[in-house]
């Protein structure tokens, strides 16, 4: 399978659904909630070499839906295509082909890297599930970790992960998955157990291999400022479905949605005589088992009206972007 | 592995990559015990003065019966019969580690293959597995054993079928419950998302970390194991072709040796059951230090 | 100038290892003004942690404060008594943990926990306990009918604000905060941060905040101290820190940030390099390894904490030139040149 040509996008997405079971039948005829909806109907379209930013807080099916590109977790409603295949379907050697090209670039160096492992057996893991001879080994592990900006590699082979710094563990981590050259990664996080004083480095570092080799990339995170550091592109979500959907700069500038609008008024800046103005958002936090009937961010909403309660707000095209709200019901 | 204490040196040099637990003072005195206790069971025929199961006569043809220690040379006396006591102790070491071993290895690797695939395959697999495991945990030990042992014949060897039957159930759970947080673990997902077959999964990540835990589970059921076959010789259901210290146990009781103050017949094998018994446990707690050293502080 | 009411000077705190004295904190001073709120910065292992449990004395076993005083109320923390100590936490001085949402007991009601504070140590009855926690939930924003629910049924964002609550049950004259909206979802930390500068103001307390993230910072803290591999290197007010520090370390700490207000999209500029290690510190300052403005001196002599301005302590041998040396740190090439 060579590179998809560039009409079809390399990631579709089509009312995605992951729901989880929980509770038991006893439990459900109580009515206590028996099903969380992580991921409720999420559809959107990459292209290659895109990067797109999953910006959203804790609970909103944003590592969820990542989870689901890389064949973590498998849809249980809707469909995500990879260059034109779903994910959940493949097997075999589709399968193996599907695993070298997509990968995942994990939060916590410390938890993603076994800790009884050299770094050149953690490098060297991917090589061996894809097949590639051992004699190529060596060369690729350290062509690998010159990527990620660790000057003389070689060091690094022998050592353990305890030995590392969280940055230079992270950038391990970043090289295990482009060992493959993949054409997709979805980095969940990289940079949030970091110190902040490293965090720009591996971000730098994100950026440049990213440019270099052409790669299509989903960022998730929790952090605005870190997204549009990344990604041209911002997807805001909330409780399992998708807010907002548009050019990063343009969703910063002039957020759409209530909440985008929340979001982007509560990020702090680091410059003194900020607006302590008070959030335009009802306070509770989202609750996966029980959202709200109609459009899910409507009970902390300032701008809700009857219709947000009844009828589920879709995405709908405004100018260059998406939003799901009801306010933009019959825009052009 | 955390530091370990003056025991550490030579002996901590050979044995530490085989996972044993030499950092304990006491797991080192269960190992000591054991090999003591296991050269002997190798050596029984060398080092025992007579077979365990001969009646022995004095001069005069007069059966050596109820001889007192040092009495014609034997050791530690003879029994009603006329059977060296010492003898019978060397030799019941044969089937106390027999027993021991053969059931704290088929415990182990039963219930930690049944843990590591309820586990990791979780699903149905886990379901029916786990079901399995209760049914297991509803038995009652002894009981069962000697029903089996009523069934099929009396012999060592049912004792320990019996034992494999049932005795895993404790291991399995645990050895799941490890599992199943390591299956979480951020490793273990990076695997999968680089393409590795679950085999390869099990056998490089998952494995090394759940054998310290099967080996301390294997342990504590080579204690339990002696006690249960020598309770079971005990109770008239063990092999009667075997000498085991239940064995004698049994035959002091059924010859009144309290009442005839006889202790050098009962008193031995009841030392020895407890040496072994302990031993396995010390062994265990070394495992234990091994695998949380924080419960030390 | 008023009385500061925690006065630090040349604190320092080590740790005891077998065979090694891990200097955690090492001639630390700041002053905390009354009705205002300080925040701690620093990366992690600069000892800001140590420092913050220090004022509550409830360092760790091996730790010990080798030097230096806290005068506090007129007060030196660092020499009272354990029994002296304890009548001052939770009545003068308050403590809110790192992840203070992850200890409430999960096996008790939340305005049990609550009482435990209030009665144990306040010694109120009952009914007093029971008037003072419904004034506390309405002043830190959870409703009053939430008492008896126990902590997994709060989110973290509401468990956050019953950890302030706990803080604040005695009426403390302090409260020191570690990383109290490290852990949240961004909109939640901005309602709480808002709700603790509404207290601040409303009851006249002050507030010491212990984080790395320089935004949280500049949003709530009147105050700066920032931290260093276990020193103090600045001291002033944060609108002054911000516009025109005199350290390199926090003229590097502004560039690693990225600002989601500035147009485009900007360049972060990391700072090569890693913190010294504790355990065999450098002879002379500890940022020199990674400062693009050290010197032979900077390596030879460790600066001393002098103040540069009214209000302003720094420890940089050129702190005089920081003007032009602000203008480099700017640029990202100084930085990259260090590496």
């Amino acid at each position: 399978m060579g590179k998809s040509c560039m009409t079809t996008p390399l990631v579709e997405v089509e009312n995605a659904q992951l729901h989880y079971k929980v509770g038991s039948a006893a439990s459900a005829m109580f009515g206590l909630p028996s099903v969380v909806k992580a991921v409720d109907g999420i559809s959107f379209r990459l292209n290659a070499g895109e990067s797109v930013g999953l910006l959203g807080e804790s609970g909103c099916g944003k590592t969820s839906m990542g989870r689901l590109l890389v064949r973590l977790e498998e849809v249980t409603g809707g469909s995500a295509r990879f260059d034109g295949a779903e994910i959940a379907d493949l097997k075999g050697s589709d399968l193996r082909r599907f695993r070298s090209r997509s990968q995942m670039i994990f939060q916590n160096p410390f938890d993603a890297v076994n800790p009884r492992y050299s770094i050149k057996k953690t490098m060297a893991e991917p090589l061996g599930n894809a097949g590639i001879p051992k004699s190529e080994w060596h060369d690729r592990i350290v062509t690998a970790l010159e990527l990620v900006g660790l000057a003389e590699p070689a060091q690094y082979l022998d050592r353990f992960a305890h030995q590392l710094s969280g940055g230079q563990l992270q950038r391990v981590v970043m090289a295990r998955a482009l060992i493959l050259e993949p054409d997709f990664v979805v980095a969940d996080e990289p940079v949030s157990m970091l110190d902040v004083s490293v965090r720009a480095g591996v971000l730098n570092v994100f950026r440049d291999v990213r440019d270099k080799l052409g790669l299509t990339a989903i960022y998730i995170s929790h952090d605005l400022a870190l997204v549009r550091y990344v990604c041209e592109r911002t997807i805001v979500m909330y409780l399992g479905r998708i807010m907002e959907d548009g050019p990063t700069e343009d969703i910063v500038r002039e957020p759409l949605h209530p909440y985008t609008q929340a979001l982007v008024a509560a990020v702090p800046t680091p410059k003194a005589d900020q607006s302590h103005d008070p959030l335009p958002i009802g306070r509770g936090a989202p609750d996966p088992r029980n959202p709200p009937s109609g459009c899910v961010f409507r009970d902390r909403c300032p701008k809700a009206f009857d219709r947000c309660a009844s009828d589920v707000a879709l995405p709908q095209k405004v100018g260059t972007r998406t939003v799901a709200c009801h306010l933009f019901d019959g825009a052009v | 592995m955390p530091e370990a204490s003056a025991s550490r040196g030579l002996v901590g040099r050979i044995f530490g990559p085989l996972h044993l637990p030499v950092g304990d003072n006491f797991a080192v005195a269960g190992l000591i015990i054991y090999a003591v206790f296991a050269f002997t069971a190798i050596f029984a025929p060398v080092l025992a003065p007579y077979d365990p199961t001969e009646i022995l006569y004095s001069a005069e043809y007069n059966l050596a019966s109820d001889l007192m220690p040092g009495e014609e040379g034997h050791v530690l006396g003879t029994t009603s019969l006329g059977r060296d006591i010492f003898s019978q102790i060397l030799f019941g070491a044969r089937s106390a580690l027999l027993v021991g071993l053969t059931a704290a290895f088929m415990v182990s690797v039963i219930g930690t293959i049944i843990g590591l695939l309820s586990g990791y395959f979780g699903g149905w697999v886990d379901t029916v597995l786990m079901r399995l495991a209760d049914v297991a945990f509803g038995i009652p030990f002894l009981p069962f054993v000697i029903v089996i042992s009523a069934f099929l014949q009396p012999s060592i060897w049912n004792t320990v079928i019996a034992m494999a039957l049932v005795l895993w159930r404790d291991t399995a759970r645990v050895i799941r419950s490890q599992v199943l947080t390591l299956r979480s673990r951020g490793y273990v997902e990076a695997a999968r998302v680089s393409g590795s077959s679950d085999m390869s999964i099990i056998v490089r990540h998952i494995a090394p970390n759940i054998v310290p835990l099967s080996l301390l589970y294997g342990s504590i059921a080579i204690g339990w194991a002696i006690l249960t076959e020598a309770s079971i010789s005990f109770l008239g259901f063990g092999d009667p072709d075997s000498i085991s210290w239940g064995f004698m146990l049994q035959d002091a009781f059924a010859s009144q040796a309290l009442s005839r103050q006889a202790y050098h017949w009962f008193i031995p094998p009841g030392i020895a059951i407890i040496l072994v018994v302990s031993a396995g446990f010390f062994i265990s707690r070394g495992y234990e230090n091994l695998l949380f050293p924080k419960l030390g502080r | 100038m008023s009385e500061p009411l925690l006065s630090v000077k040349d604190l320092s705190i080590a740790y005891e290892i077998p065979g090694l004295d891990v200097v955690a904190v090492s001639n630390a001073s700041f002053d905390v003004p009354k009705g205002s709120i300080v925040g701690l910065v620093g990366e992690s292992g600069c000892g800001k942690t140590t420092m913050a449990r220090a004022f509550t004395r409830i360092i760790a076993d091996n730790a010990k404060i080798t030097h230096g005083s806290m005068m506090f109320d007129g007060q030196d923390l660092a020499k009272l008594s354990e029994r002296d100590m304890n009548a001052l936490r939770w009545r003068d001085i308050a403590f809110v943990p790192q992840s203070a949402m992850n200890s409430l007991d999960p096996v008790y009601r939340v305005e049990y926990q609550l009482g435990e504070v209030l009665r144990g140590r306040g010694g109120m009855s009952r009914k007093q306990a029971h008037a003072r926690a419904i004034e506390l939930f309405e002043m830190v924003g959870i409703e009053t009918n939430r008492l008896r629910d126990f902590p997994h049924q709060f989110s973290g964002g509401m468990r956050q604000r019953v950890a302030i609550a706990l803080a604040l049950a005695l009426n403390p004259k302090l409260i020191v905060a570690d990383e109290p909206v490290t852990a949240l979802d961004v909109i939640v930390q901005r309602q709480i941060l808002d709700q603790m500068r509404e207290l601040q103001r409303d009851l006249g307390i002050s507030i010491i905040m212990v984080t790395h993230d320089i935004s949280v910072v500049a949003y709530i803290c009147d105050r700066t101290v920032v931290m260093y591999a276990g020193e103090v290197v600045e001291v002033c007010d944060t609108a002054t820190l911000l516009s025109e520090p005199l350290h390199p370390y926090t003229m590097g700490l502004k560039n690693a940030f990225p600002d989601i207000a500035s147009a485009g999209t900007g360049t972060l500029t990391p700072i090569a390099g890693a913190p010294p290690d504790l355990v065999h510190p450098p002879s002379g300052c500890r940022f020199a390894a990674r400062c693009p403005f050290a010197k032979d001196r900077c390596r030879a002599e460790a600066p001393v904490l002098k103040q540069a301005a009214e209000g302003h302590t720094v420890a940089c041998h050129r702190a005089d030139e920081a003007v032009s040396l602000r203008a480099r740190a700017a640029e990202p090439e100084t930085w990259e040149k260090v590496a």
